[in-house]
């Protein structure tokens, strides 16, 4: 099954093939169900080639060579797939998070007149994600990379009657374009340094570069500058909250689960650049822990239920970098997963809520819905615990680990850690706000004389099936006085030894103190203390007082409710000059000078053939008179001259 | 180069063919009629073959009056062509007035 793994890749794509050629020709449901199958096949073969694979005990990528297909002089990129610990574990929760929200879609698009093009869609960016993550070479990484950037644009704007969703679809196309062009800088320099573009030659071949530790810090700050894009961090975060004009699915699987920690992946990949890049490395976990608070503190105040989530993702996804950059790479990889189950799971529900209330998103006028919607209530509700870091969910072990690693890291470790702290404060704060202002609080439903009903099975088998994995997917790596359990890090050893033993080579590692189990209980009981009492607050607010404390937008509330005014400033610094400038050079310079200069001179030509015309009267007598007056010149001429 | 044919001096003979192109041109110019040009036409060419033989004679070189039979031979045949297009559209246009005739413009 190792030899035919190639097949993960091809599903999707003769799914999307299928769906595509034939959108106007095969019935909805029988698209939705090719659709899911071509995932889902896709992850049993996943699933057979990880036992076949033997994670644990092997060390060396298994490298399959599909066909050549760039080679340039000493430049080559083929379509070759590396399957290791790293891209299997990708790949499994692409696939497999990819087959539940398929199958949730075939629920949630029901009667959609586009329903076809979604799945044929939907499909094109499991390809293109599957690329990413199991190519052996930067540039088809790349091909991936451009690959879920395009398909996160059509789907953002898969309604693109509606202006408002075409415009999201061009932000997040716009602000991901930035990013890569550090990905491509990046790719660029490392094969000027090194080389090639192979992951396997560029790991084997840089510890005999002693000068590439000069350029580890450029190229590792090209490469988390297109991770910034893919994966909404500050400064170009602006897109993930408008994602949310695309269908809620998308925003589960697309905006959630996986194409926006391809960052992260990008980074886990590139490991043995970004380990001897200390500095680099501290800018990230910088910008992670910045963007886990700045992200948390907006997604208290807004009223859309799915604008609160991609806030909440973002946040999340800085605490992902937060553990990338203090060198804690399986901290970032445990939290991307254990998120992808409670960030889709929670989207999901979401969505479920939005089916039952017919497309209505605005909190505001939700409440009451638990006992009307019992599943998806029962769902939403481990979701949300699992994401405000209650133990034993899975929440609690990935986003604890990432705060221990970030406390112990040398440079300014505590204060890093003080911005994950209240960043989860106010996560369990404002999770716990939506579930209470929806499911428990006063019913403000405005059905319209339609009866509020649970969502059809194909959407609730997903809810429940997420909800069990946010459950149980944290008992992967737990800490010393609970379980004690290391599976991912041993997972992830042969993955990532090489950098850590380029990092000791070049003394560029950053030794974090080990702590005593003391400590890190402390730790834990600080964090899940600081949740308890988020929690505690907004129950006080939103469920014992009814408080519209946070409704009244004055002062402060204010900047918050309307997102620190970011879009505004971009808008102000960055947009409005541009397009003063672009308008300056297309309406001005271009009409002006430019295009009137040519068309004078075509119309002067013009005007002289008009002059030429008259001369051409029909009159015998004109042109008797047009030879003697010529002959008479020349005679001149001749005279004038002396023959 | 004999500087007089016959006792008359050569600039008379080509002051009168220079008079008698003149006349023409000016007829061609002028004349509305297409006959009538034609004949102006013909005006001009007996000037031109009036400068031919007068200096045929004073460099004694028969070329010159060689050249006199072509141009008349010539002058003839397109009298002839013209004079059938002038009948022609005469027909056509029951005029043969040149201003009434535009068509060359197309």
């Amino acid at each position: 099954m190792l030899d035919l793994f190639p097949l993960v890749v091809l599903f999707p794509l003769l799914g999307f093939l299928h769906n595509a050629l034939l959108r106007n020709k095969v019935p909805h449901r029988f698209a939705g169900i090719v659709a899911t199958f071509a995932v889902f096949l896709s992850f049993l073969v996943t699933l057979v080639s990880f036992y076949q694979f033997r994670p644990m005990e092997r060390t060396a990528p298994h490298i399959i060579h599909v066909f050549s297909w760039i080679h340039v002089g000493n430049f080559q990129a083929d379509i070759g797939y590396q399957v290791d610990q790293l891209s299997l574990y990708m790949t499994l929760i692409i696939t497999g998070i990819g087959t539940l929200i398929h199958l949730y879609s075939m629920g949630y698009m029901k009667g959609d007149h586009g329903y076809n093009r979604f799945f044929a869609y939907l499909n094109l960016f499991i390809f293109s994600m599957l690329n990413l993550v199991l190519s052996d070479n930067l540039v088809l990484t790349f091909l991936g990379w451009e690959g879920v950037g395009l398909c996160s644009y059509l789907l953002i704007g898969f309604e693109f009657e509606k202006s408002s969703a075409a415009a999201a679809g061009m932000k997040a196309f716009i602000l991901n374009r930035i990013g890569d062009v550090g990905f491509i800088l990046g790719t660029g320099f490392l094969f000027w340094i090194v080389g090639s573009v192979r992951y396997a030659d560029l790991q084997a071949s840089i510890p005999g570069l002693p000068g590439f530790i000069n350029y580890a810090n450029l190229i590792a700050l090209f490469f988390f500058i297109a991770a910034m894009g893919k994966s909404a961090q500050v400064p170009l975060y602006v897109w993930l909250p408008d994602a949310m004009a695309g269908p809620t699915p998308v925003s589960a699987l697309i905006h959630a689960a996986t194409m926006v920690t391809a960052g992260i992946f990008l980074i886990a990949r590139l490991n043995f650049v970004f380990l001897i890049a200390p500095d680099t490395s501290f800018f990230i976990a910088c910008i992670g822990a910045f963007t886990a608070l700045f992200a948390a503190t907006i997604g208290v105040l807004q009223n859309d239920i799915k604008k609160i989530l991609a806030y909440s993702t973002v946040s999340q996804l800085g605490f992902m970098f937060l553990a990338m950059g203090v060198g804690s790479y399986v901290a970032g990889l445990f939290h991307l997963m254990t998120h992808a189950f409670f960030k889709a799971l929670l989207f999901l529900g979401a969505g479920s809520v939005i089916h039952a209330l017919h497309h209505e998103q605005n909190i505001r006028k939700m409440g009451g819905l638990f006992s009307k919607i019992k599943i998806t209530s029962w769902t939403f509700l481990v979701g949300t615990v699992a994401i405000a870091g209650l133990p034993p969910f899975s929440g609690f072990f990935s986003k604890d680990l990432i705060l221990e690693k970030a406390y112990v890291y040398p440079v300014y470790g505590p204060i890093l850690w003080t911005f994950g702290v209240v960043a989860a404060f106010f996560t369990a704060f404002y999770m716990f706000r939506l579930v209470f202002v929806v499911f428990f609080g006063k019913d403000n439903t405005q059905t319209h004389g339609k009866t509020i009903h649970e969502s059809p099975g194909t959407m609730t088998f997903p809810l429940i099936v997420l909800a069990i994995g946010a459950v149980v997917t944290g008992f992967l790596q737990t800490p010393h006085f609970f379980l004690n359990i290391h599976k991912l890090e041993s997972y992830f050893e042969p993955v990532l030894k090489y950098g850590k033993e380029l990092a000791v080579v070049h003394q560029a590692t950053v030794k974090g103190t080990e702590l005593g189990s003391q400590v890190e209980m402390g730790l834990a009981l600080f964090s899940v203390c600081v949740a308890l009492i988020g929690i505690l607050f907004s129950y006080l607010l939103f469920q014992w007082k009814k408080s519209e404390i946070l409704e009244e937008h004055t002062g402060f509330r204010k900047i918050l409710f309307h997102k620190y005014y970011i879009d505004e400033i971009y808008d102000f610094i960055i947009v409005k000059p541009f397009l003063f400038f672009a308008n300056g050079i297309g309406y001005f310079f271009d009409r002006v000078i430019i295009d009137r200069f040519f068309v004078t001179f075509g119309f002067s030509l013009a005007w002289f053939g008009g002059a030429l015309r008259r001369f051409q009267t029909g009159f015998v007598g004109d042109y008797a008179l047009y030879i003697v007056l010529g002959s008479f010149c020349i005679i001149l001429y001749l005279l004038a001259k002396g023959v | 180069m004999n500087p007089l044919i016959s006792g008359i001096p050569v600039p008379f003979f080509l002051g009168l063919a220079g008079i008698l192109f003149s006349i023409g041109v000016l007829g061609v110019l002028i004349r509305r009629n297409a006959v009538v040009i034609f004949m102006s036409v013909e005006l001009i060419l007996n000037s031109v073959n009036l400068v031919f033989v007068t200096f045929s004679k004073s460099l004694s070189n028969i070329s010159g009056e060689v050249v006199v039979f072509f141009v008349m031979a010539i002058a003839a045949a397109e009298a002839a062509v013209g004079l059938a297009l002038v009948i022609a559209i005469f027909r056509q246009k029951k005029s043969a007035n040149v201003d009434e005739l535009q068509e060359m413009k197309w």
